[in-house]
Order: C-alpha cells, then structure tokens, then sequence
C-alpha cells in the first residue's frame, strides 16, 4: 500500500537495497527485476476480471505440482498395483484423500481455466502482432497440459483409464505408414500393461515440469509485449496504465479467492460431479465397460474424431483443431484486436464456442443418429471460422469506432 | 460423469415406485435401468454426514453375512476406526480372522491370525476360483460397490429389499437363481443375503431385514467413501475461512482502485 506509485519505470538503483541483499543485487539484479516486472510494471488501466485466469493458473499449476510430488511417492507404476497404490492413497494414508481431491480438482479446474484464458486472447485478439509469439506459446502449453492431463488420467488405472488408453492408442495407430510404429512407441509393448503403465508415468511427471518451463517462456512474452485489455487499443501515455502492484495484485487475489471457493466447492462437496465411477473399478482388460467416455475436457476432440467417418480423417480433423490455432496470427489480418468493435466477428465468435461445446455434446453421445449431423456442421463452422470467417471478415467488415486512449474508453467488461 | 447424482426426484412414500428420471443421462435409451426410489439417507447431500450407531451395525451385517462371499480389499481392519470402533477392537477382529501367512519351512503354505493392517480379503483364493465355487460369476468387490453402481444407496437398498420368494407368477424359474426387481433380468445369483434376527445388533436395536438392508448400505457406501465426514466438516471450515479473506480482499481492492480511480480522473482533468 506504501509502494511508490509513479508510473515511470524506476530507475533500478533508486530501488536498489542495501546489505547482503544489496550484495546479491549488485551481483544478479534480481530485487530490481523483480520491482521492475512485478511491482510498478505498467499494465492497461481497463483490464477486466477475464485478465485473473494467467494468475489463477499460475497458482494452480504449482498446486498440482506440489500434490503430485507427494502423490508420486506413494504411487507404484506397475499394472497389478496401480490402481491398489492409489486406493491406498485414498484411504490409508493421512490426509491421502485430500491430497488426491487436490490433483484431481485441480487437473480439471486447470483445463477449464485455461480454456478461458484462451477464449479472452480469441475474443480480444490476443493473438494480433506484436504477441504472435505470446500466443504461441501458450498453444504449446495448451497441448502439453492436455497431454499431461491424458497421461495422468492413466495412472489410476481403473477401467476408464485403461480403456481410454486403448482408444487413443489405437486411434494412433491408424496414422498411415507409421502408425504402427507410433502405436508401439506408446504402448511399448503389443499389450497396455506394466511398460506402458510406467512409460506414462514418468511422461506425465516430466510434461509437469517442462510446462513449467514453458510457463516461464509465455510469462517472458508478456513481460515484453505488455498485456492486451479489452479495447485493444495500446497504452499511449502513463494516464492508461496503473502499475501491477497493488492495483492488479488486489484484484488477482480476489480472483483467486473466488476460484479457490469453486475449487473447494468441487472438493469437498460436489466431487461425484469431476469423478467417472467406472474408473474406480480395477482395469480389466477382459471385459470392455459400456460406455467408454474421456475426461469432459477432451470431449470437444472426441466428438470431432467421431463425427469423421474414416479414422484417420477423425484423428486429423481432432488434430487439426488444435494445429488451425497455431496459423490464427496470419489468418486474421484485420487490424483491430477486440471482438467488441468487430460485428461480424463477435457473433461469429460466440458461434464458434457453441459449435465447441455442441462438439463436447456429441463427443457424449458418441456421434450417433442426429448428433452425427450436429457434429459434422459443427465441426464445419469450427473450421469455417479460421478458415473463411476470419479472412473474409478481415476484408469487408466495418469496425465500429475505436476509442481513441485507454483512459478515455468508458464502460468494461 | 454426473451420472449418480443429478437425477435424484424424491418419492419418498415406502411403495410408491418410479420416481421420474429428469435427467436422462447417457445410457442408450432402450437398456434404461429402472430408477430405484429415492431414500432419505443422513449422508446425503453437500454435507451429509454417516450415522456412526447405523455404520456399526452395518459393519455386523457385513462381518456376518456379506464377507462370508464378499472381500472388501481396499479396506484394512484399521480402517474402521473410521466407524467408531476402538483400537482393541480391532485387534481383537483383525485376529479372530485366519489370514494366509508365509511358507514355512517345510515350503507349505501356512495360516497366521489377522492383523490390524490387513485387508478385508475376499474369503476365495482367487477370482476364478469364486466364480467356479458361486456358479459361474464371482461375487463382486465391495471396496468401490456403491460408488459404481448407479444410483449408490438407493440402488443397493432397493437390491437387498428387493427379493421375491417364490418369484411371481410367469417369471422365468431357473435352478441357482434367484428373484430380485433389481437384478439385471430380475435373476441374480446371490441368495436373499438378509433375513429377520440374522444377527444380533449390540445396540439393541431390532434386527429386522429391512433395517440390516439399510445399516448395510451405509456401510457400503461409507467403504466407497470412508473420509466423507472429514471432507465434509474441512469443507465447511474452509469455506468459513475464504469467506473472511474474501470480504478482507475486496475492502482492500476497493480502497486501492477508489485512489487509483480518482487520482486518474484528477489526471485526465488536468
């Protein structure tokens, strides 16, 4: 509360302290970053509460890492045990429970804040010069957490576990020429057991750190480029900016409070609502369960697989979903960012998350009579939204007017 | 995934069946299993909480009658200090049971008296060799039951009340099996498990097959779900508390965007 509040970047030896800490930062400035990135970083003055989820995440991802150290070492990888392990980590060790309902809870409150995060860079234009790189990393980051994610739904080795793995890797394994390869570099051996079990694991280990990792890359792209905000138009002078702390500090935190009470509503009151109670049934690679589902937030890709009528036309229209985010910087060339002074491509944007979440729908019910139709149009406008909204709409639409500084643009959200 | 609890439509009148599915949910709609009536449980709900005095007589049901087809191999004797019962207790249970032990010398098999680490076993030496001694299909795990089988609770109360002896008129009569409303076919394997006076409750409580059908459900759904009340109880302390934080953040947050705000506007008159 008693920071300094000049908007200017501080000059980093006015900051810079005295004593052993004063040694350090002579040495490795890292007080003077730290004020510099953290502190009176400027960031646009209209950002709105969609801006919480890079934090929000943040603190999640170190949730799950901090749950996963220590469910790991009372998790035994191998095909007979897995699943005991982690019945008795449910159950017999102290505090077992919770820290299982952490992960789990986290695994999928991670998925769905992220793809918040990315639908407010889809709205806002996040993806728009000069944060094409931003974006991009933060695709990768998308694909590695949702392979973390596949990989740790694994490791309970219940029935959905297996079963789930054996669709995905059989749905590998009809990529021409070398899917039989890619299929037996994943499983490790001609059946899902003991290898593949332990393969898995330490994948899902390391995927967790390495996003780490790339965190730490997407959070440096910020820090260069500066956050967008709702407008999309650039901070021009200091009256658009605020510095991050105290102002975004305090309202980050609210943020948090609020994701961590439907964190712990999930938890500790509704957790039948994230759990599929088939997968608390051993894995038994003799009797195939009824209904074999993934986890929701893959639901979207199982139904694009499934509304294809050729395998691997399934598996390149699920990949390809991904892969058309990666070409948006180019495919958009219409200069304006936020969705909000775009009238073709705002509707066409909440278009595009009810084809997303029809798709999930039809993931659920397994593309069968009309849901095969609804997710083929589906699927259509998905593509039809990268691929011929966006450029055309980047020619003929008319935007409305934007404002013309931060500080002067009224009204949020 | 929301399967168990979404389409839950009370009919709480004892015989009145068919409550309506508001929900139909995933399964094909031809093979719909029939909803089993809704039954008003204590640990129900966000904060429901187990009757311990219900949890123990339910462990005597199953200690006495279920365990003699039935393990329940995640759950170990100490366990059930989660129900309430006291160390000695047991360690006098865990040892009253015969648990195989290892070689000995001779490289026979051999038998040693339970401890309180040891698991709830299943008393068959192995899957195979319960089916081929209960003809044909093993009786099922009971560590995770409640938590599988849709409609939980509801649905095992309805199961073990369930029985029709001698099966009504035009029903299929086939030799080692038995009548149930609940059964998949109505055919089940597995004699009716629960009968008046079976066992004898230490609380006095009368034991008529109805009640044992439904201390035995909680057991079971306690066995899915043994740290319920904990979760339940930290729940509520954990909200109590973001709550406070909640209402210290958003005082500070507003103190903090009220200057920011104003001091900006000042700005922008200059």
């Amino acid at each position: 509360m008693n920071q300094p509040e000049s908007r200017d970047e501080a000059s980093p030896s006015a900051a810079s302290p005295g004593g052993p800490a004063g040694w350090i930062e002579h040495r490795l400035p890292v007080f003077s970053a730290f004020r510099k990135e953290y502190v009176v970083f400027p960031m646009p003055r209209n950002l709105n509460w969609l801006w919480n989820f890079g934090a929000i995440l943040v603190v999640v991802l170190l949730l799950m890492l901090a749950t996963g150290t220590f469910l790991a070492m009372n998790y035994t990888p191998t095909s007979a045990e897995a699943f005991f392990s982690v019945e008795a980590i449910d159950r017999q060790l102290s505090g077992g429970w919770l820290l299982r309902g952490m992960h789990m809870t986290g695994a999928n409150l991670f998925l769905a804040a992220l793809y918040i995060h990315l639908f407010r860079g889809l709205y806002y234009g996040s993806y728009k010069a000069p944060r094409e790189m931003l974006w991009l990393s933060g695709l990768v980051l998308l694909v590695m957490v949702m392979a973390t994610a596949f990989a740790g739904y694994i490791l309970p080795w219940g029935q959905m576990s297996y079963w789930g793995a054996d669709v995905i890797t059989k749905a590998v394994g009809a990529v021409p020429v070398i899917g039989g390869t890619l299929e037996h570099v994943l499983t490790g051996s001609d059946h899902l057991g003991d290898i593949f079990l332990h393969r898995f694991f330490v994948l899902h280990f390391l995927m967790a750190f390495l996003v780490v990792a790339v965190v730490g890359l997407h959070v440096a792209c910020v820090h260069v480029t500066k956050s967008n905000n709702p407008v999309g138009v650039e901070p021009k002078t200091p009256k658009d900016t605020l510095p991050f702390h105290p102002y975004y500090t305090s309202k980050d935190l609210i943020g948090l409070i609020v994701f961590a009470m439907v964190f712990c509503a999930l938890l500790f009151f509704w957790p039948g609502l994230l759990t599929e109670p088939d997968n608390y049934a051993p894995a038994d690679p003799l009797h195939t369960p009824a209904n074999i589902e993934p986890e929701w937030y893959f639901l979207p890709f199982y139904g694009l697989l499934q509304s294809v009528p050729s395998k691997f036309g399934g598996l390149l229209a699920a990949a390809g979903s991904l892969l058309v985010l990666f070409a948006l910087p180019w495919l958009d060339r219409s200069p304006v960012r936020s969705a909000r002074f775009r009238p073709i491509c705002r509707p066409a944007l909440l278009g595009l998350v009810i084809s997303f979440v029809l798709l999930a729908l039809v993931g659920k019910h397994h593309a069968t009579g009309t849901w095969m139709l609804i997710g083929r149009l589906s699927a259509l406008y998905y593509f039809g939204y990268f691929l011929v909204i966006l450029p055309l709409a980047a020619r003929f639409e008319k935007p409305r007017q934007l404002p013309t500084s931060l500080a002067s643009a009224k009204g949020d959200a | 995934m929301v399967r168990l609890s979404l389409s839950r439509t009370a009919a709480f009148g004892t015989a009145l069946l068919a409550s309506l599915p508001l929900v139909a949910h995933a399964a094909p709609a031809a093979l719909t299993p029939p909803v089993p009536p809704h039954q008003k449980w204590s640990f129900d709900g966000p904060l429901g909480q187990f009757d311990q005095k219900s949890l123990q007589r339910g462990f005597v049901v199953f200690n006495e009658i279920c365990s003699s087809c039935h393990g329940m191999r995640s759950v170990t004797y100490n366990d059930l200090s989660g129900i309430g019962l006291s160390q000695q207790a047991i360690r006098d249970l865990a040892h009253a049971k015969q648990v195989p032990g290892p070689l000995d010398a001779a490289g026979h098999p051999t038998m040693r008296p339970g401890l309180p680490d040891d698991h709830l076993r299943s008393p068959f030496p192995s899957e195979a060799a319960a089916a081929a001694m209960m003809g044909g299909v093993a009786p099922p795990d009971q560590s995770r039951l409640a938590a599988i089988q849709p409609h939980g609770a509801d649905w095992l109360y309805a199961f073990l009340t369930g029985y029709h002896m001698p099966p009504p008129p035009g029903a299929p009569v086939v030799p080692g099996k038995f009548y149930n409303d609940w059964a998949d076919g109505h055919l089940v394997g597995m004699p009716p498990p629960l009968m008046d006076d079976a066992v004898e409750f230490p609380d006095g409580t009368p034991a008529t097959a109805t009640q044992q059908a439904r201390d035995v459900t909680t057991f079971l759904v306690w066995a899915s779900d043994p740290h319920r009340n904990d979760r339940h109880r930290t729940g509520l302390y954990v909200f109590a508390y973001l709550s406070g934080l909640l209402v210290l953040a958003i005082a500070w947050k507003r103190k903090i965007w009220k200057r920011g705000t104003t001091r900006n506007a000042q700005d922008a008159d200059d």
